[in-house]
Order: C-alpha cells, then sequence, then structure tokens
C-alpha cells in the first residue's frame, strides 16, 4: 500500500544555511504522526515542504505516490488534498466565519453556495464552534480562531492534514480545546503529520513520533520507545528539558 | 545687564517670547490691513453682481466638468496603478522592470507637461482630431494618476499579512485567485485613507487640463474663472472658482482625517 506522505533525503537550504541536511521518512495511511524537537530543527520547513509552501533544494516528497518535487505536478491540485493549520491561523480577516469555511469550496473546487454551506457548517459543528458562523475572526478567541482553521482546511475534504506547532501562539488555557479538536480528528481516521511541542499530545495520540535535530531525523519510532526510553542522547536532553519546563 | 534675564525661570522665558511674537504677529497683521485699499480689493476680486453671474453655471457646468474629470481620471488611474501593481510585484523581471521605468518616467516629468503632451502633441502627431476635451484630460490624469496610484497600491498589498496569501495557497487557490479574493479586498480596505486623499490631490490638479482646448460644454472650473475674468475684466469668477474648489475639498479633507483617526484607534 503507498504511504499518504514519503520523503526520500530531503534537503532544503536557505542561502548558505542548510536546515534540513537529508530527511528520510513516511506517514502511512490514516497514521498520526508527531515531529519533536527543539526550535530551529527544521521542524516546520520540513511540513511546509510538505505542501510546497517552501520548495525544496532536493530530494523528493511523494503524495499518495505522486512526486511533488516533480516540476510539472500541478501544485494547486497536490493542495487541495492536504489540509494544512498554521500557528498563527491565518484566518481571512475580512469574512465571516462561514465565509472562511466556504470561500475556498466555492472558488476552487466550484461548490455551488448552499452546498458549501452544509459542508462548512457540519465542519465548524464538528469543531464546536458553529455557534460563531456569523462572526468575524478577529472577535475569536485564539482558541476559536484555531478550531475555524481546522473547519476551514477540513472542508476542502483533504486526505491529510499538517499542523504546525498549532497551538504554540495560544494562552496556555486555550491549549486544551485545539488539542481535543485535533484528538477527535485521529480518533476519526485522518493522517495526520503534527510538529508539536506538547509531549503529552504525543504521547496520547501519535502512532509514531519523530524526533529531529539539527536538520536530521535522529529517533523515529512509536511513543513508548521515543518518548519513555529513547536510544539517543540527544533525544533525552531534549525531552529533560521540555518535561521540567512543564 | 543680561542679569535679570539669566533669572528668569525657564516658564517665564518662555512665556515672554510667547509675547514677543505675538506682538509681532499682531503689528504686522494690523499694518497689513490698514495698509490694504479695501474698496478696491472687493472692486477687483469680489464684485457682487459678477458673484451673481456666475451661478448656477459654475456649478452645473464647471464644476460638474471638474468632477467628471477627476472621476474619469480616478478610475483610469486606479485601474493602471493596478496593473502596475502587480506588475512590480511579479515574479518577472521584465514585468517588474517595465513597471518601475513607466513610473519612473510619468512621475518624473509635471502634470502639465504631460496634458500638454497627449492634448496637443498626440493630436497632431497621429493625425486625429478629438472631438472633446474629456478624452485626452482624462486620458493624460489616467496614465499619470496609475503611476502615483501604483505605489499606493503594492504598499497596501504588501502591508497585508504573507500568512493570508500561504493560507489561501494552501487551500488549493492559484495567486490569482489567493489575490482577488483574499489579498486585493484586504488592501483596498488599508488603500481607503491614501486613496482618498490621492482623489482630492487629483481633483485639485484637473485645474490643469484648464491648458488645452476647451468647448463651452467642457470646461472645468479653472477654465471656467480664467474666461471669466478675461469677459469680464474682473478677477471675481477666478475667486469663485476658487471657493467652489473649497467646497469640494474641505468635506473630502474632514472624511479623510476621520478615516485616519479610526484606522489609528483600531490599530
Amino acid at each position: 500500500m503507498t504511504s499518504a506522505i514519503e520523503i526520500k533525503d530531503l534537503h532544503k537550504s536557505f542561502g548558505d544555511l542548510e536546515v534540513l541536511r537529508g530527511i528520510d521518512f513516511q506517514v502511512a495511511v490514516g497514521e498520526v504522526v508527531c515531529v519533536i524537537g527543539p526550535s530551529g530543527s527544521g521542524k516546520s520547513t520540513l511540513l511546509r515542504c510538505v505542501n510546497r509552501l517552501e520548495e525544496p533544494t532536493s530530494g523528493t516528497i511523494l503524495i499518495e505516490g505522486e512526486d511533488i518535487t516533480d516540476p510539472d505536478t500541478d501544485t494547486d491540485a497536490v493542495r487541495r488534498r492536504i489540509g494544512i493549520v498554521f500557528q498563527r491561523f491565518n484566518l481571512f480577516n475580512h469574512l465571516s466565519v462561514l465565509e472562511n469555511v466556504t470561500i475556498a469550496q466555492r472558488k476552487v473546487l466550484g461548490r455551488s453556495k448552499a452546498e458549501a454551506n452544509e459542508i462548512g457548517l457540519a465542519n465548524l459543528e464538528r469543531m464546536g464552534v458553529v455557534e460563531k458562523a456569523g462572526e468575524f475572526p478577529r472577535r475569536l478567541s485564539g482558541g476559536q480562531q484555531q478550531r475555524v482553521a481546522i473547519a476551514r482546511a477540513l472542508s476542502m475534504e483533504p486526505d491529510m492534514m499538517l499542523f504546525d506547532e498549532a497551538t504554540s501562539a495560544l494562552d496556555p488555557e486555550l491549549v486544551g480545546e485545539v488539542l481535543g479538536a485535533m484528538r477527535t480528528l485521529a480518533e476519526e481516521g485522518m493522517t495526520m503529520l503534527v510538529v508539536t511541542h506538547e509531549i503529552g499530545f504525543a504521547k496520547g495520540v501519535a502512532d509514531r513520533v519523530v524526533f529531529m535535530d539539527e536538520g536530521v531525523v535522529v529517533e523515529d519510532g512509536p511513543p513508548s520507545r521515543v518518548l519513555v526510553d529513547p536510544e539517543h542522547e540527544r533525544t533525552r536532553t531534549f525531552l529533560r528539558m521540555v518535561l521540567e519546563g512543564e | 545687564m543680561l542679569n535679570w534675564w539669566r533669572e528668569l525661570s525657564k516658564r517665564r522665558r518662555v512665556r515672554f517670547w510667547r509675547g514677543v511674537s505675538y506682538v509681532v504677529f499682531v503689528v504686522l497683521t494690523a499694518a497689513f490691513l490698514l495698509a490694504v485699499d479695501w474698496a478696491r480689493v472687493v472692486d477687483t476680486m469680489f464684485r457682487p453682481e459678477i458673484v451673481a453671474d456666475q451661478f448656477p453655471d459654475i456649478l452645473l457646468i464647471a464644476a460638474k466638468n471638474t468632477i467628471i474629470y477627476t472621476i474619469l481620471g480616478f478610475i483610469g488611474g486606479l485601474a493602471l496603478g493596478l496593473v502596475l501593481a502587480l506588475m512590480r510585484l511579479s515574479q518577472s523581471r521584465p514585468f517588474r522592470w517595465a513597471a518601475a521605468t513607466y513610473i519612473d518616467v510619468v512621475r518624473g516629468i509635471p502634470l502639465l507637461v504631460w496634458i500638454l503632451l497627449i492634448g496637443l502633441g498626440v493630436p497632431i502627431a497621429l493625425g486625429i482630431r478629438v472631438p472633446t476635451t474629456f478624452g485626452p484630460g482624462a486620458l493624460a490624469l489616467s496614465l499619470v494618476m496609475g503611476a502615483y496610484m501604483a505605489e499606493t497600491i503594492r504598499a497596501g498589498i504588501e502591508a497585508v499579512d504573507r500568512g493570508q496569501m500561504e493560507a489561501a495557497r494552501s487551500l488549493g487557490m492559484s495567486y490569482s485567485k489567493a489575490m482577488i479574493w483574499i489579498i486585493l479586498p484586504q488592501a483596498f480596505r488599508l488603500m481607503i485613507p491614501p486613496l482618498t486623499n490621492e482623489f482630492i490631490l487629483l481633483l485639485k490638479d484637473t485645474s490643469l487640463v484648464s491648458a488645452i482646448g476647451v468647448t463651452v460644454t467642457t470646461k472645468e472650473l479653472t477654465r471656467w474663472g480664467r474666461d471669466g475674468v478675461i469677459h469680464s475684466a474682473n478677477a471675481t469668477p477666478l475667486v469663485v472658482a476658487g471657493l467652489v474648489y473649497l467646497l469640494l475639498t474641505i468635506p473630502m479633507t474632514r472624511f479623510v482625517s476621520r478615516l485616519e483617526k479610526k484606522a489609528a484607534r483600531s490599530r
């Protein structure tokens, strides 16, 4: 069976700075993979390469078997199949919550207003923010905004979801509601690649945890091993620092 | 001798200088008011019967034409400015270069020269007779305003958070769809105050159109005033024209400063 995401020898440099130095790993369909690691380890860059927000310097990325690093690939079509949730929500501030979750359905997928509204409202309901449908994003709390952002991505009915530190910009008391929504999604069988600092979430939800440092994958395995009994000293040091902080 | 001055407190010294400047101001103003022969001024610049003569045509013809030039120039400039701004932001080097050259060349030459060139030079060069001055006047205003507005529009687009474009593209929108549905609506909201300012500047600059030939029905305010001066051998029509400009610009200036205050508060 083809993997949802397959990354082979991925390199990415910004000028002289090599951020990704040969990444290899896969995400199977229906799998939840959490990527952890210190800031500056290249986790976010990796995620952004997967939907071509960043152009990889070399290497290949296969999405459901299709090589998206091929210059002939229709990037817009690939992105339609991959939902992404950003650290800073990036909701469209000039549109209402309902319009946020319907505009791409209508302009990209060509759905009718009625159909887009129905799907959008169902996803807002799923994320527990349907009562905010008529509001503008600025009037919502960070946690509510992030759940709208997840609903917006889900409304395109993607095959997989990427989360780029989705809870890092939130006030501590709002983190739980977003993690809860992500957990629900994982339980429903969504393929997820999650860059996160939430070790507890990784432990409880992930099928696999990838530890990255200095642009390479240091450790890759089930959370019970990577988070509890890691093989590498670097992983142990990182976990000790993160857990002390909590 | 300066001891008394040194002993004054800072506050008293400030008060002293303020008193001196008031006295100078009052003396100069009074001297001016007394030196001028006011009867003669009113006689040459504000004769009531000539003022009455201007109405209602100065509003129905001249002010109306000024507004028509302004709106034509603004719409043309906005369309051209948008194209130029998008070219400046394009990935393609030739597009960026062409737009930058156009903007530099157009802004580096006075508007009056452009109006004369387009109104007088081009019809002769191309051997065409332009039936009405709205054509060349509005064309010249559009071409020049486009260059100025391009920079305003580009700044507006760049002021929209980069994450908005990324989010739109991640949902599968093409660059142009993201621009049309996500970026430009937010950019134009940011641009309302500067664009209104440019509208006011343009309204005043339409007076330069008076330099090229006009028919009776297409006179704008400045030409109206100038022709009025020639006919009546009196400056009153020009003064009235000036007052009509104020009638148009002051409410808009107020409107912009209200918008700017509101924008500053919401930030």
